[in-house]
């Protein structure tokens, strides 16, 4: 062991050693603004995620609660037609890749590195990139608010030919496909990261069927992001290529086929679906045991099922497609794909009931959430089933039922599931506890505000009424619902902003949190909070599946254990930690400069108009480069840190 | 297996500081290849739609497509991949200044294809009258195997610049997985070449 430990470092310092004359110097604040800009961390690389996802959060929402205003009463005008379309568009938008996407990364960069008893991310540099690129994006996408073209207005699917040069001359589509662009980037990289992570930097003893059911999920989601993404980004490609240099991709007059940009979309939009539930499975399959005192029924169905929606997300695409006639077969092979992968689902259902089945429930916050996740997802669920079916698709489809399911699934699904494990990690990553009282306050009005705004919708669906549509005549029938749905949002967003009211004031003011908060069962909870720079004083070795949980009953032997790895310890120097970077950031930068260029140059004959977009593309290329050799010279280094006085309070 | 200082001596293909064995680079390379499949899946998936749907009057790619240089070309890539795997093979025996040649060679044999296909871009815009906007075939076409030399010039690019790293102090077999990574890279992309050129060259003649 002595010797592989040490070649290791040795590997380390001999990269160094030739690199000390090119790279200008390692950032070592550790407080400040530097120190975050820098950082490599993965937990503060979580908390700045979820800072900007709970931002975007509020962003979509108040994009939402516009377009709910406008559609209160009939021929309403509070929004133009126009304005209502970039609402719908950006809330779209925002809510999937600003707001649920980065708040899950948050999750998957806090927690799953301390589930698997590592030290960090595998690629700490290249998780910092991710969340820059993300951040990049992120402003790309909503710079359209401030120029004069303003905000995208074609719907978060781009369909063609909305999209194109012909229907959408001005810059926000491009703005919308670069950003997006940079959005893949970002979640590629971090999902490779974590994928490496999770396979190759596993504390001794943590076999894959000893995963915490969070980070399996963690894993298939990456997955999904690999396999996915890409099909978009080629069709943003496409798209960028038919908008800059006169393609003819989805051009129908020169051959090019909409319906292909559909398929393009709807192959990552699919697996898109799971990639925002997948999580929160993960989530209430850590919140259920805790608070059922149970281990988790059924763990690995649990995780072959998981398995089975990553595989079966691919399969079933063109459900969302069952109207542009693609012709029985294909309708019905798809209809009979996307039953199926009920199947999967269903069985996770029955797995977090059998969990509860018989267990000594506490009905804490993450609980509630917990619960509250599961009546609206089986809700969202069953609906999907009705969309399955081809014909009574061919009724429902563009609808306000669609909307009603999506949001079933998305907001009672994904989003609930988000604030209860927000309650639930909340003292491992505060050191506080959020304040039970107002938790579970705000849980019941965003539990009465949210049926209320998306149940009166599967009526007002049934009943015709159309989605995108920026007002309605009045005597359609449509206004009681309309006006109830309204009225639920606005308590809603109520709910949420008092839940985020009481997580801040929880996180600077709440009752300090003891150790293991809620006496739970998996490895994360045997760190102290906050949790130290390097995670685990001494990496622990796994026994069981509910690692903390076997630990805490069989104490004498875990304490031999770690004296004996204590000295391993010592023999090499200190805990390794990674220096600090500049250069993710300096290559976003990059990244963020050469994308804006690319979005804002004009396709013209006349040069005045594209010559200084281009020079601005192509200084940014070079800062991109710059930022990635530096990077690259600099080194995976690092320095060394002793945690004595930490092993001691160890116990 | 008997001392591991040995094992980390000889066999390069395993990280003790690892679950798995494997060196964290080599699997981030691979899980991207993975990722770089669907893209080029996706590319040639759009290709090949649209040769099925072919614009009525639009060009004919046998009479565009010069197979004998196109062929030329692509054995050169394939020559590439063989001079890669020696700079691989090198320097896990340590051999810098061996692999170092090979690195050259490879990247030259990439220049070599990547000077073919602008040739052949020009040759087809000026001679042929194909161009990426006025022709579905064009758009496609050039998008696909425009993206191809894309990635190899970014290989060609990561040749060189390990070229000129190999010469800091310190580089030694201990830096073969980073070769390795570059390696499959470059293979891979090698490997889409041959897809592309069945696929997009070679079906148009049966």
């Amino acid at each position: 062991m002595d010797a592989t430990v040490k070649s290791h470092f040795i590997g380390q310092d001999a990269g160094h050693a030739g690199t000390k004359g090119l790279v200008l110097w390692r950032p070592t604040a550790k407080t400040g603004l530097m120190s975050w800009l820098t950082t490599v961390d993965h937990k503060r690389i979580a908390l700045l995620y979820g800072l900007f996802a709970i931002f975007f959060l509020f962003v979509g929402g108040t994009e939402a609660l516009l377009i709910r205003l406008q559609l209160a009463v009939p021929n309403n005008t509070v929004l133009t037609a126009h304005q209502y379309n970039t609402m719908f568009t950006m809330h779209g938008t925002t809510m999937i890749f600003l707001a649920i996407m980065p708040l899950n990364s948050a999750f998957f960069n806090f927690i799953m590195p301390l589930q698997i008893g590592a030290r960090d991310v595998a690629f700490p540099r290249l998780n910092a990139f991710s969340l820059w690129t993300f951040v990049a994006g992120a402003i790309i996408l909503n710079l359209g608010w401030f120029m004069k073209d303003g905000a995208p207005d074609a719907g978060w699917f781009g369909y063609a030919p909305l999209t194109s040069k012909m229907y959408n001359p001005d810059h926000s589509i491009d703005m919308w496909v670069m950003g997006l662009q940079i959005l893949g980037i970002s979640s590629v990289a971090g999902s490779l990261n974590f994928i490496v992570t999770i396979i190759n930097l596993r504390a001794p003893g943590m076999t894959m069927m000893r995963l915490p059911v969070f980070t399996w999920m963690t894993l298939i989601t990456s997955f999904l992001i690999v396999l996915a993404f890409p099909a978009i980004t080629i069709a943003l490609v496409e798209l960028m290529m038919d908008r800059l240099f006169a393609t003819n991709f989805f051009e129908a007059s020169n051959g090019g086929m909409p319906i292909l940009w559909q398929h393009l979309f709807w192959v990552f939009g699919h697996p898109e679906v799971y990639i925002l539930i997948l999580p929160a499975f993960g989530m209430i399959s850590e919140i259920m045991p805790t608070f059922s005192r149970k281990p988790l029924f059924g763990y690995p169905v649990v995780v072959f099922s998981g398995a089975a929606i990553g595989f079966l997300g691919f399969t079933v695409w063109s459900h969302h497609m069952f109207t542009t006639g693609m012709g029985t077969v294909a309708t019905a092979a798809f209809a009979l794909a996307t039953m199926a992968i009920a199947v999967p689902t269903g069985v996770k259902i029955f797995n977090w009931i059998g969990t509860m089945w018989g267990g000594h429930i506490r009905m804490r916050l993450p609980m509630l959430f917990a619960l509250g996740f599961i009546w609206m997802f089986m809700i969202g669920g069953f609906s999907g089933v009705m969309h399955a079916a081809a014909p009574a698709d061919a009724q429902q489809q563009d609808s306000y039922f669609v909307i009603a399911h999506f949001h079933y699934v998305l907001i009672g699904g994904s989003l609930f599931a988000m604030l209860g494990g927000l309650c639930y990690w909340f003292p491992l990553v505060f050191g506080r506890q959020m304040s039970e009282r107002w938790g579970r306050i705000a849980f019941w009005i965003i539990f009465a505000g949210f049926n209320v705004t998306f149940f009166p919708m599967h009526f007002l669906g049934l009943n015709g009424m159309p989605r995108r549509t920026f007002t309605y005549d009045g005597n359609l029938g449509w206004n009681t619902p309309n006006l109830i749905s309204s009225c639920g949002a606005f308590f809603l967003g109520l709910g949420i902003a008092i839940f985020f009211i009481t997580f801040v004031y929880g996180m600077l003011k709440g009752a300090k949190a003891p150790r293991d908060a809620w006496d739970a069962r998996t490895l994360e909870w045997s760190l102290p909070n906050p949790v130290p720079e390097y995670n685990y004083a001494v990496i622990p070795t796994v026994h069981a599946r509910d690692a903390l949980w076997y630990q805490k009953h069989h104490a004498d032997e875990i304490r031999q254990e770690e004296e004996a790895h204590a000295k391993e310890e010592d023999a090499h120097g200190g805990i390794h930690m990674p220096f600090q970077s500049f250069y993710p950031f300096v290559a976003t930068v990059g990244i963020f400069i050469a994308s804006w260029g690319i979005a804002v140059t004009d396709h013209s004959s006349n040069p005045a108009f594209w010559t200084p977009k281009v020079t601005v593309t192509i200084v940014g290329g070079a800062i991109m480069l710059l930022g990635f050799y530096l990077w690259s010279l600099e080194g995976a280094d690092g320095y060394h840190i002793h945690v004595k006085e930490e092993k001691k309070s160890h116990s | 297996m008997s001392s591991p200082a040995a094992t980390v001596a000889i066999d390069h293909h395993h990280d003790h500081t690892t679950s798995t064995g494997i060196p964290n680079k080599k699997l981030l390379l691979w899980a991207f290849l993975a990722s770089d499949c669907m893209f080029f899946g996706t590319l040639i998936s759009t290709h090949l739609i649209y040769r099925l749907h072919p614009v009525p009057g639009g060009p004919d790619p046998r009479h565009i497509f010069s197979i004998e240089l196109t062929s030329f070309s692509t054995f050169i890539l394939l020559m590439s991949s063989l001079m890669m795997a020696l700079a691989v093979n090198a320097i896990q025996k340590g051999n810098v200044r061996s692999m170092r040649a090979s690195l050259l060679t490879t990247a030259f044999f990439g220049a070599i294809f990547v000077g073919c296909q602008v040739y052949e871009f020009h040759h087809f815009v000026m001679e042929k009258h194909l161009t990426i906007s006025n022709s579905l075939f064009g758009s496609t076409f050039y998008t696909l195997t425009g993206t191809h030399g894309i990635h190899v010039s970014i290989g060609i690019l990561w040749l060189m610049s390990m070229y000129f790293f190999s010469f800091k102090k310190g580089f030694s077999e201990r830096n073969a997985v980073d070769v390795d990574s570059m390696g499959l890279y470059w293979h891979f992309v090698d490997i889409v070449w041959i897809v592309i050129f069945t696929a997009v060259y070679l079906l148009e003649f049966i």
